[in-house]
């Protein structure tokens, strides 16, 4: 494929960094109040990002229908984070401030990321916090009855809002709570178990989606002025992640189908603190917080294929590798250092576990250091889950963990007003690429989240419908029909898969060639390989998987054939994306691109810009259209832990 | 690591639809690992089904870490099984031991009726949350975060209230069918809190008007919902929530009269 390179325009206002917002609000047009009621929006996701939309939108008087694939908008992945969400308050006097936050983040992504987003990202993330605490979130406090802060994933100061170990949870329900309000209020018209199935496109414009009603199996359409996805990430495409069941790409990728260019698909982050994967056949990994890092040492022992117990181990054979190669930084390195130091350990026949796929992480230190007691206090709760899962001790037995898929910072392509290339089609959230260019910080997905949610697109989705005419398509319109024909036969094809094996067959191996070969680290020839392989599966999914029942009920194989079948596309895009990309940078490591000590080797000269794929069909190769990215503010540099 | 291998028999409540009949339908399952999630043993389960040519049994489940409230079902009679403090997705196999018979029916109330085999719909708790489980403020209407102090056991005690998952165990455990805790939880996170003040008597008030004309019945001080809660959520909280609901009464009474 000869890529043809086209610039996409990204539409960041003119001006100074810090003034860009503000122009930007001040200069887009407004509906005005009374018009707002004519106008109908979408909302597919009610995730951070998708309910916090819902409700602001709600209040501005739009009318608003909510979409989730679930039972009630109180639940999505979302809920699931635990550390917590960053804001530039500098609330602990520590030298923060948004240009501070700005700064870190785009350093964090290693120069991938589009400035002026991530600015107004540091921006608006103070007005989270106080949103937040106004909606009654239990924020930790200190005894004066003030805010409590940690420092979280490397950085260096403490920006770190949380509530105890169930951030994501608390931030959900609020937004929850602000969504309920709105559909008590009907405003938001809310569709619970409704899963998007496709885009409605008329003459190039996002109209509405079609949808089945995961209960009655109904493949339905809806049509509105303007569509916003905020469907989450597609970690699950590597099968095994830290992320929820119910995680998926459909939405993005039917969108996609339709025109939409997906950016970076191949840029996913692998977090380093997970339980391992153990010898039975497992369904999820599950993440012990980063925050363990602060006190827990990570180690292997120096002699490869020493299969002795910790504790017979000594001191002298041990080998405290990031200590050793990382010392001003040492266990805090941040996660895609980690991650790919502890592969390198494990390749190198040191790993420990049964299946030599896991290193110590070791409080046999700290208890000593500060008591077993403090120890309690601090990670109790994450001590008692790791037990559970393992039954094994970590007061008296080092932990054993592996770094597994986490986050995917790649996702649909938009401008500075969230917008895809496909004119009202928003996205938000991790269901977008924009702000964690090649690697995501600590605490940053929960504020993207709201951000977007909140305080971004009710005022970018303004100044959108403010130039279109209300109400052009409806469900009934001849392609509203289309759409409803298209997804009924793509159902039909599926439920009519009649060979002898389940559907988690082939997302496993999918899942296992995407972790070989797409992975921590990657090289032309295993992305050649991968590229090979993801047809062959998906032609055996096509044609050896079985679905039972039918379509026109609540049949969970059937909603996750398909969402497997988008996976099987994805993973392709993915392949080629990082074949495309012949640097290394933030999460993507490729192994031709590395410095002679094995550290990840950008090259800014050739890749200092954002990959949109366009899709142009089934069998054809994407096309590659590239946005250059521009460094004002922050100058590239090397990112150097050492 | 060991991993003792067991024999199970599991009786599943199979129905294929809401208003289909249903029973309980026995299965023999051979070796599941001790270290596999009690979720995963129906994985398990389901495989070997599909393989036969029958169709999964349908259970819920998403986060699988006991923090979403997706999943759950009564084993052996008790919601989330037999451990305490957990989510039947952290329950592990190793609680169990080879030749076990285990019971496995979905959660039961007039309140929430069963979709498919272990799935029910639980929307009758999204309808008590509309009624009043949220506070009154718009995007963009807060002051700054610090304009307010909280104490910090206020803070805790609101948290320790809002820790609630939503999962419906509390229902499914009462004898009365009771969503009170639930609705309690909600209620004193708010009550705790200083921004919850201006809108608490009412907030009471209409959540329990609306878990009434729900079909959720009457709580008598059982107690079994805060045994079976997977987040030991208190029943301290009723006490509080029927404190302001009494107040609320009154100044109804007040005003009416
Ligand atoms: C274990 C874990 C811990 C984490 N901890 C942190 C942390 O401490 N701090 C932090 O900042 N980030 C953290 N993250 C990342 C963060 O939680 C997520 O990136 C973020 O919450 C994503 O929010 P979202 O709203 O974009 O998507 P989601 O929360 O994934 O929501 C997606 C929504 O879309 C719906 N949906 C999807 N597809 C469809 C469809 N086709 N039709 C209808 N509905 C659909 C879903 O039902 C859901 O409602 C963590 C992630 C994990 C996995
Ligand atoms: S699946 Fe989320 S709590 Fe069990």
């Amino acid at each position: 494929m000869t890529p043809q390179e086209k610039t996409l325009q990204s539409n960041i206002p003119e001006g100074a960094i810090h003034e860009k917002w503000d122009k930007h609000r001040f200069n887009m047009k407004l509906v005005n109040p009374a018009n707002k009621r004519k106008y109908s929006v979408i909302i597919v996701g009610t995730g951070l990002a998708g309910a916090s939309a819902a409700a602001s939108m709600g209040e501005l008087g739009y009318r608003v229908k909510a979409f989730t694939l679930l039972d009630s908008p109180r639940r999505a992945h979302s809920i699931a984070a635990q550390g917590g969400i960053n804001a530039a308050k500098n609330y602990q006097n520590d030298g923060d401030s948004i240009y501070r936050l700005f700064y870190d983040t785009v350093k964090g992504g290693d120069f991938r990321a589009r400035e002026a987003n991530v600015y107004r990202l540091a921006q608006v993330s103070n007005e989270i916090i106080d949103q937040c605490v106004a909606q009654g979130v239990p924020f930790a406090r200190e005894y004066g009855g003030y805010l409590g802060n940690r420092s979280f994933g490397g950085a260096q100061v403490s920006r770190t809002f949380y509530a105890r170990g169930q951030t994501g949870q608390q931030l959900l329900l609020g937004a929850y709570s602000a969504l309920m309000r709105q559909v008590a209020a009907k405003t938001v018209e809310m569709h619970p178990r409704t899963e998007m199935l496709d885009v409605i496109v008329e003459d190039g414009v996002a109209r509405g989606i079609i949808t089945r009603n995961l209960v009655t199996g109904e493949i339905e359409a809806h049509t509105a002025d303007a569509v916003v996805l905020a469907t989450g990430g597609y970690a699950r495409l590597w099968y095994l992640s830290t992320n929820a069941m119910g995680c998926n790409v459909t939405a993005a990728w039917r969108a996609h189908r339709k025109g939409a260019f997906f950016a970076n698909p191949c840029m996913a982050q692998i977090h380093p603190t997970c339980i391992p994967v153990g010898l039975h056949k497992q369904s999820k990994l599950t993440l012990m917080s980063e925050s363990l890092r602060n006190d827990g040492r990570v180690w292997v022992p120096k002699k490869e294929g020493d299969k002795r117990p910790a504790n017979q181990i000594p001191e002298d054979e041990r080998d405290y590798y990031l200590e050793r190669r990382y010392p001003a930084f040492g266990n805090l390195v941040p996660r895609d250092v980690a991650s790919r130091a502890a592969q390198v350990v494990c390749n190198e026949g040191r790993g420990v576990g049964e299946t030599g796929q896991a290193v110590y992480l070791d409080f046999a230190e700290a208890i000593g250091r500060v008591g077993k007691a403090t120890i309690t206090a601090k990670y109790g709760n994450l001590f008692d889950m790791y037990q559970r899962i393992t039954d094994e001790d970590p007061y008296t037995v080092p932990m054993r963990i592996f770094p597994a898929l986490h986050y995917t910072m790649g996702g649909l392509w938009v401008d500075y007003n969230l917008m895809s290339n496909l004119p009202g089609l928003f996205v938000l959230g991790e269901a977008n690429f924009s702000d964690h260019g090649a690697n995501r910080l600590g605490a940053s997905a929960l504020m993207q989240g709201l951000a977007d949610g909140y305080f971004v697109i009710p005022y970018t989705i303004a100044g959108y419908l403010a130039g279109v005419k209300p109400g052009q398509v409806g469900p009934d319109a001849a392609v509203s029909k289309e759409g409803i024909k298209t997804s009924e036969a793509h159902f039909k094809t599926l439920v009519e898969m009649n060979g002898k094996a389940p559907v988690d067959d082939f997302h496993r191996e999918l899942g296992q060639v995407m972790w070989d070969h797409c992975g921590m680290a990657r090289n032309a020839e295993g992305l050649k390989k991968a590229k090979e392989m993801i047809p062959e599966i998906r032609e055996r999914f096509w044609k050896e998987s079985r679905v039972l029942g039918n379509g026109r009920e609540f049949n969970q194989a059937l909603e996750y054939a398909g969402r497997v079948a988008d996976f099987m596309e994805l993973g392709e895009l993915a392949v080629d994306d990082a074949l495309n990309r012949t640097e290394s940078c933030g999460c993507h490591f490729r192994e031709e691109s590395q410095t002679e000590e094995g550290e990840a080797k950008r090259d800014d000269e050739n890749f200092t810009y954002v990959a949109a794929w366009e899709w142009k069909g089934e069998g054809k190769p994407w096309e590659l259209h590239k946005e250059q990215l521009d460094f004002e503010e922050v100058k590239p540099s090397t990112r150097s832990y050492k | 690591m060991s991993d003792q291998k067991m024999n199970l028999t599991l009786k599943i409540w199979r129905q294929s639809g809401p208003t289909a009949k249903g029973a309980l339908k026995t299965y023999e399952l051979k070796g599941v690992s001790e270290h596999q999630s009690f979720l995963e043993m129906i994985d398990q389960l389901n495989d070997e089904l599909v393989r036969k040519g029958e169709e999964q049994v349908a259970f819920e489940s998403d986060c699988r870490e006991g923090i979403c409230g997706a999943c759950g079902c009564m084993v052996n009679g008790q919601a989330h099984g037999p451990d305490k403090g957990i989510t039947l997705c952290q329950l592990h196999m190793r609680t169990f031991s080879d030749g076990d018979t285990i019971v496995i029916e979905p959660f039961r109330a007039k309140a929430f009726p069963v979709i498919r085999d272990l799935v029910v719909d639980r929307r009758a708790l999204d309808r008590i949350m509309m009624a009043g489980g949220y506070v009154t403020v718009r995007t963009g209407q807060a002051p700054d975060a610090h304009a307010v102090p909280i104490p910090q056991e206020k803070a805790e005690k609101a948290m320790d209230a809002a820790a609630c998952i939503g999962c419906g165990a509390c229902v499914a455990s009462c004898k009365n069918a009771s969503a009170m805790l639930f609705l309690s939880a909600k209620a004193s996170q708010y009550a705790h809190l200083p921004q919850g003040q201006p809108e608490r008597k009412d907030r009471a008030m209409r959540m329990i008007m609306t878990h009434d004309l729900l079909g959720f019945g009457n709580c008598t001080n059982e107690s079994e919902c805060q045994s079976a809660c997977p987040k030991e959520i208190s029943v301290k909280n009723i006490s509080l929530l029927n404190r302001d609901y009494a107040r609320a009464t009154v100044t109804l009474e007040n005003v009416s009269g």
